[in-house]
């Protein structure tokens, strides 16, 4: 193969004619022309902010369960305050932060100009979806400043429904009307992916992500309304006192473990997924190579997806299901690390005699190839009968998805987010600040939660304010990572914010990666592109994609 | 999912090619008005999965009831008045046959016929409603509206209270949920309505009517379901 | 401070087990954690960007390769369920001669019942060497009973019955926690299980007053009148419960049951739910006039009781440490 060097690619020096050119930032001005927008890429901005925002004051809440927790008794706050606190950040982040963040943010930016389209499907309907999630957000904000709310992110009854006097109904609420905002971003990617790919690109010429954000989108499609009939049915018990959960009223508390559980299994796969999908193209843009086993990678997507269906009973091991049950469960479980494992395998086979950058998105997908795989491979513990037993609701379990969330699912985000912001703001950011945070990030997160597998295995139960004094040594390793991991996070607001003004000004294609994206300008146009782009190179394929750019002079 | 064509409106050759002549209703961001339809109807299926879904939770839940509680199933479906359901699926079926016929109109851009059907079937889905409501207003004056405070009724075999107010509640959620529904689709029939009057399709554009009728079908679908089992069990 | 273990204390004939899959999964899935981090930052080094590589060589890899990473955790993968689920087999099989102890959990303790009588709150004594089964439920939301040093848990429902056993193997005082959230004073919900050499146990139990849970059982079913209808001879309104404990019989319906703990217990709260074969649906319910304390000591004198015919067993009081006349104490399952 010919070593084409990126120098024959075109360079778009960032002149002063195209900086003036018309995007999407400056085609329009004033706040209603935001507010009011029908571009996915102003929407992806208005999720920016909000879910920013919603990961600081999630973020809040665990830095003040770490603080607690630096002495075995609960000292700084009351019992219920520390519920509340630990509720809430369960809440805030998994319904206003990990699921919609990558999705509503990347994938509504990034998806229709990886599709040579000009918009969604159904750009109305993003719009609203923007709505429906601040509407449900707000209900979140409510229950917080007037209360909150103690049952755990998991509403188990007959606590949550019987016994509980806070704010349950509010907050299952703004769950419940967020959802609707997530279905509609999924239904939105999936009609988009069948209907609206530009001339030549087929189904195994398609990026990577797009292959992930579709199996996120059958996932939310399918997942989503089980969890919004549980919580309607949660609402018309704590409203009305009925016993649909409650034994004493003749109900069955497991069955709603079985139904919240239902959802919430493969919602950890929608929280996954589309973090696998900015892996999958920071791989390939950052050691210039076509991702390893390309079809492997793809299918297991939509593996990841089915299998992801089938094992929610493994959160119910101890809670009274039949051993046949359990043993079914379990067994359905070690299955489904197979296709995450496969993918671990191939990105790392991506790099063999590969031209590897060390660029701050590639920091951040070592970070999570790395922490993930522990994640996973912690997953295969809480699968095995035997363990789970034991480790079931103590740290141990908190550590394994802290692994995934965090160490997967939010450091992808990052990668994702220092990847594309080129191409959203047309400005890059400081290099070796943002390498600094990654490093930051990084080493916290680890000193914060490896501790925790260690403590879990030792005997200390999770959702605890106070705990036996032989456990302090770890929690207070645990809450040290927290404040390096805490300023590994709010490091990057600075320079982001710095960079919008004082960047660096990029061109097309900075990283000199593959894909549509790519091919036009940093900021894009409102429409896209200029004209509708044929495709004519496979997934990947450098020398190709270079070819054509400077065969048509995409610019 | 076959590959890209690279002109989708190719597939529609019985649609008239427009060159800078741009249909009134077609968006921006579509190459024409093929791929719109096809976007939209698309979009309308996935949209119906997802309430399958939803519905499906609330089914799963009554069928574990139905197994733990046997006996108080029975109790609660026979306090259905089964004649009124039966009537009332009749007047919904009819509801959906309107509405197949309006979306046949619409294809063939008559537009009074059309209007015509939209109207009854949003007649059709009222009496279904109000129907609805009477029935609901004589379960709670027979003290059958389950909670703490309402639920009055006992019932001739005592132990099966607790067994039939589970019913009810799943009664009331159930046909309250699919009664929400149909609600909705009466608020998008009055705007087809209008549209309808106002002649915005044809036969090069009538999906907004197609997936409306889609919409409705499946709702009917849903009380088909509902209809056997909270009444006839 | 300065003391802080990170590997809890091996305190059961179980722990070894669990411990010993625990740390083989540790080496295994750490190696593979190892590999893959170790040759990650390999190739980023060795790999690195250099003005002679802009772009990558391209290599056509085997497609063993492919298959051989997707066969191989897969195989492991299944080696991990089935030595998980021996080893969950072996916390399933409550051995037959385990001491039989009755746990309630409610907002925020723990109460044990010993069958001689013996209540504790919040602490648990019990002999070593000898399988101990704890029976238990809830007086109001979910909880969860976790000896960490035993390695066993299970949650502990409203309205069902739940079993764990375990066989302490060594003496001492070990933490009892609450696993699963329960409100305000969750983290509060702690105790001490103390096991102890048999002969002190022995010494502790007498220190009993009350008369074994069988008997105390005894004067309820005498006060809440059982005893008019259920008669031993057969001539009674209710069918005879002597010796009924373990044995299946028909009931109205066509089906049949297996008389065990929530058999017995549902019967007593709804009674109309599965009535024997042959009898009138006349039995009263006692739900919210018998607590559950209670419904575990009529429960306990309802399993002592010996088939009419036989004198298998020797009456409950006599001994210290009762000798359980059932072998099967079935865990009823959720659909």
């Amino acid at each position: 193969m010919t070593s084409t060097t990126i120098d024959d690619a075109p360079h778009i020096e960032p002149s002063p004619s195209t900086q003036e050119r018309r995007n999407y930032l400056n085609d329009e001005y004033g706040v209603l022309s935001w507010l009011l927008t029908k571009d996915h890429k102003r929407i992806a901005i208005l999720y920016l902010f909000s879910v920013t925002i919603f990961f600081f004051v999630g973020g809040i809440f665990a830095f003040l369960m770490r603080l607690e927790l630096l002495t075995p008794e609960g000292d700084m706050f009351t019992s219920d305050t520390y519920n509340k606190l630990f509720t809430l950040h369960g809440v805030v982040m998994i319904f206003f932060f990990l699921i919609p963040a990558i999705p509503a943010v990347m994938g509504n930016f990034i998806l229709p100009i990886m599709l040579g389209a000009k918009d969604l499907a159904f750009p109305k309907i993003n719009l609203a979806s923007w709505y429906i999630y601040i509407i449900g957000g707000t209900f979140g904000i409510i229950v917080i400043i007037t209360g909150g709310v103690d049952t755990g992110w998991t509403f188990y009854t007959p606590y949550s429904t019987q016994f509980s006097n806070t704010k349950v109904f509010a907050t299952t609420l703004g769950a419940f009307i967020t959802g609707f905002s997530s279905i509609l971003t999924g239904l939105n990617f999936l009609v988009t992916i069948h209907r609206m790919r530009a001339p030549g690109l087929t189904w195994f010429r398609l990026p990577l992500f797009v292959w992930s954000m579709y199996a996120t989108s059958v996932v939310i499609m399918l997942a989503t309304p089980v969890l919004a009939i549980t919580l309607v049915m949660l609402m018309v018990e704590r409203v009305l006192h009925v016993g649909i959960f409650d034994p004493a009223l003749g109900g069955d508390p497991v069955l709603y473990q079985h139904m919240f559980w239902f959802y919430s299994h493969p919602a950890v796969y929608i929280m996954i997924l589309p973090g696998m999908a900015i892996i999958s193209e920071c791989v390939a843009a950052f050691t210039r190579k076509k991702v390893f086993g390309y079809k492997f990678v793809a299918f297991s997507s939509l593996a990841i997806a089915f299998l992801g269906f089938l094992v929610w009973a493994h959160h119910l091991f101890v809670a009274g299901i039949s051993v046949y049950a359990a043993l079914v469960f379990s067994f359905l479980t070690m299955l489904v690390a197979v296709p995450s494992a496969i993918k671990v395998f191939n990105w790392t086979a991506t790099m063999y005699k590969a031209s590897v950058s060390w660029n701050t998105p590639m920091l951040y997908v070592l970070g999570f190839i790395g922490l993930f795989t522990i994640g996973g491979v912690t997953g295969l513990f809480l699968g095995a009968l035997g363990v789970d037993v034991h480790v079931h609701d103590s740290y141990f379990v908190v550590a394994h998805f802290h692994y995934i969330m965090v160490g997967g699912t939010i450091m992808a985000y990052m990668a994702g987010l220092h990847y594309w912001w080129p191409k959203i703001t047309g400005r890059m950011y400081p290099e070796w600040w943002a390498r600094l945070s990654a490093l930051l990030v990084f080493v916290g997160f680890n000193l914060t939660f490896f501790p925790q597998f260690l403590v879990g295995y030792v005997g200390m139960p999770r959702r605890y304010h106070a705990y036996a004094p032989e456990f302090q040594v770890l929690n207070v390793l645990s809450t040290a990572g927290a404040t390096v991991l805490a300023m590994g996070y709010l490091l990057p607001m600075v320079y982001f914010a710095w960079s919008l003004k004082f960047g660096r000004k990029a061109g097309s294609n900075p990283w000199g990666a593959v894909g549509l994206e790519w091919a036009t300008t940093s900021p894009p146009p409102k429409e896209n592109f200029h004209e509708t782009p044929v495709v004519t190179w496979e997934a990947y394929d450098y020398p190709a994609f270079l070819k054509a750019m400077k065969e048509t002079q995409h610019v | 999912m076959s590959d890209v064509t690279l002109h989708h409106g190719a597939e529609h050759a019985a649609e008239p090619h427009k060159h800078g002549h741009h249909h009134p209703f077609l968006q921006h961001h579509f190459e024409d008005l093929g791929q719109q339809h096809e976007a939209s109807t698309l979009g309308m299926w996935f949209f119906v999965a997802q309430e399958i879904l939803f519905f499906g939770g609330a089914f799963c839940a009554y069928f574990v009831y139905r197994a733990m509680y046997h006996d108080a199933w029975k109790l609660g479906s026979h306090h259905q008045d089964w004649k009124i359901g039966a009537a009332n699926t009749i007047v919904l079926i009819g509801s959906s046959l309107t509405m197949a016929l309006a979306v046949w109109g619409a294809q063939g851009a008559r537009r009074k016929f059309t209007t015509l059907m939209l109207v009854l079937t949003l007649i059709l889905g009222g009496i279904f409603v109000g129907v609805k409501g009477y029935e609901y207003s004589v379960h709670i004056h027979h003290g059958l509206f389950p909670g703490a405070q309402t639920y009055t009724n006992v019932e001739s075999a005592p132990e099966l209270t607790r067994g039939v107010e589970l019913f009810m509640t799943f009664y009331f959620t159930m046909t309250g949920l699919h009664a929400l529904h149909m609600v909705i689709g009466a608020g998008l029939l009055l705007w087809f309505i209008k549209r309808t009057w106002r002649g915005d399709f044809g036969p090069e554009y009538y999906g907004p009517v197609e997936i409306m009728g889609l919409y409705w079908h499946f709702v009917d679908i849903v009380w088909i379901f509902l209809f056997p089992l909270l009444y006839l069990v | 401070m300065t003391d802080f273990p990170l590997f809890p204390e091996q305190a059961s004939s179980v722990a070894p087990l669990v411990d010993g899959l625990y740390l083989f999964l540790v080496v295994v899935t750490g190696a593979v954690s190892l590999l893959i981090w170790l040759v990650i930052f390999y190739f980023a080094i060795k790999y690195r960007r250099r003005p002679d590589n802009e772009l990558a060589q391209e290599q056509e890899p085997p497609a063993i390769l492919e298959m051989t990473w997707t066969v191989l955790p897969l195989l492991i993968f299944i080696g991990i369920f089935i030595a998980g689920s021996l080893v969950f087999f072996r916390m399933q099989a409550v051995p037959s001669n385990a001491l039989e102890v009755y746990a309630t959990g409610r907002q925020w303790m723990w109460k044990f019942q010993h069958p001689t009588g013996q209540r504790e709150i919040n602490e648990l004594h019990v002999p070593v060497g000898r399988a101990v089964k704890i029976t238990m439920a809830s007086e109001d939301v979910i909880h969860s009973l976790w000896f960490p040093v035993f390695r066993v848990k299970a949650d502990v429902l409203p309205n069902r019955y739940r079993t764990l056993w375990f066989e302490a193997t060594k003496t001492g005082r070990f933490h009892i926690f609450c696993a699963e959230y329960c409100g305000t004073s969750h983290s509060g919900m702690i105790g001490s299980v103390i096991v102890m050499e048999p002969t002190d146990y022995q010494r502790w139990l007498a220190g009993g007053t009350e008369g074994s849970l069988a008997s105390q059982g005894e004067k309820l079913f005498q006060k809440y009148a059982c005893d008019t209808c259920h008669l031993d001879n057969g001539t009674g309104r209710g069918p005879v419960l002597a010796g009924a404990y373990g044995k299946t019989r028909p009931i109205e319906g066509g089906a049949s049951v297996v008389i065990d703990d929530n058999y017995i217990r549902e019967s007593i709260l709804r009674p109309q739910a599965k009535i024997a074969a042959g009898f009138q649906p006349v039995m009263p319910t006692f739900q919210g006039q018998v607590s559950e304390e209670d419904l575990i000591r009529l429960m306990a004198y309802v399993k002592s009781l010996p088939a009419p015919q036989t004198a298998a067993a020797p009456p409950v009081e006599s001994t210290p440490i009762p000798t359980p006349t059932t072998t099967n104490v079935v865990t009823t399952t959720n659909p």
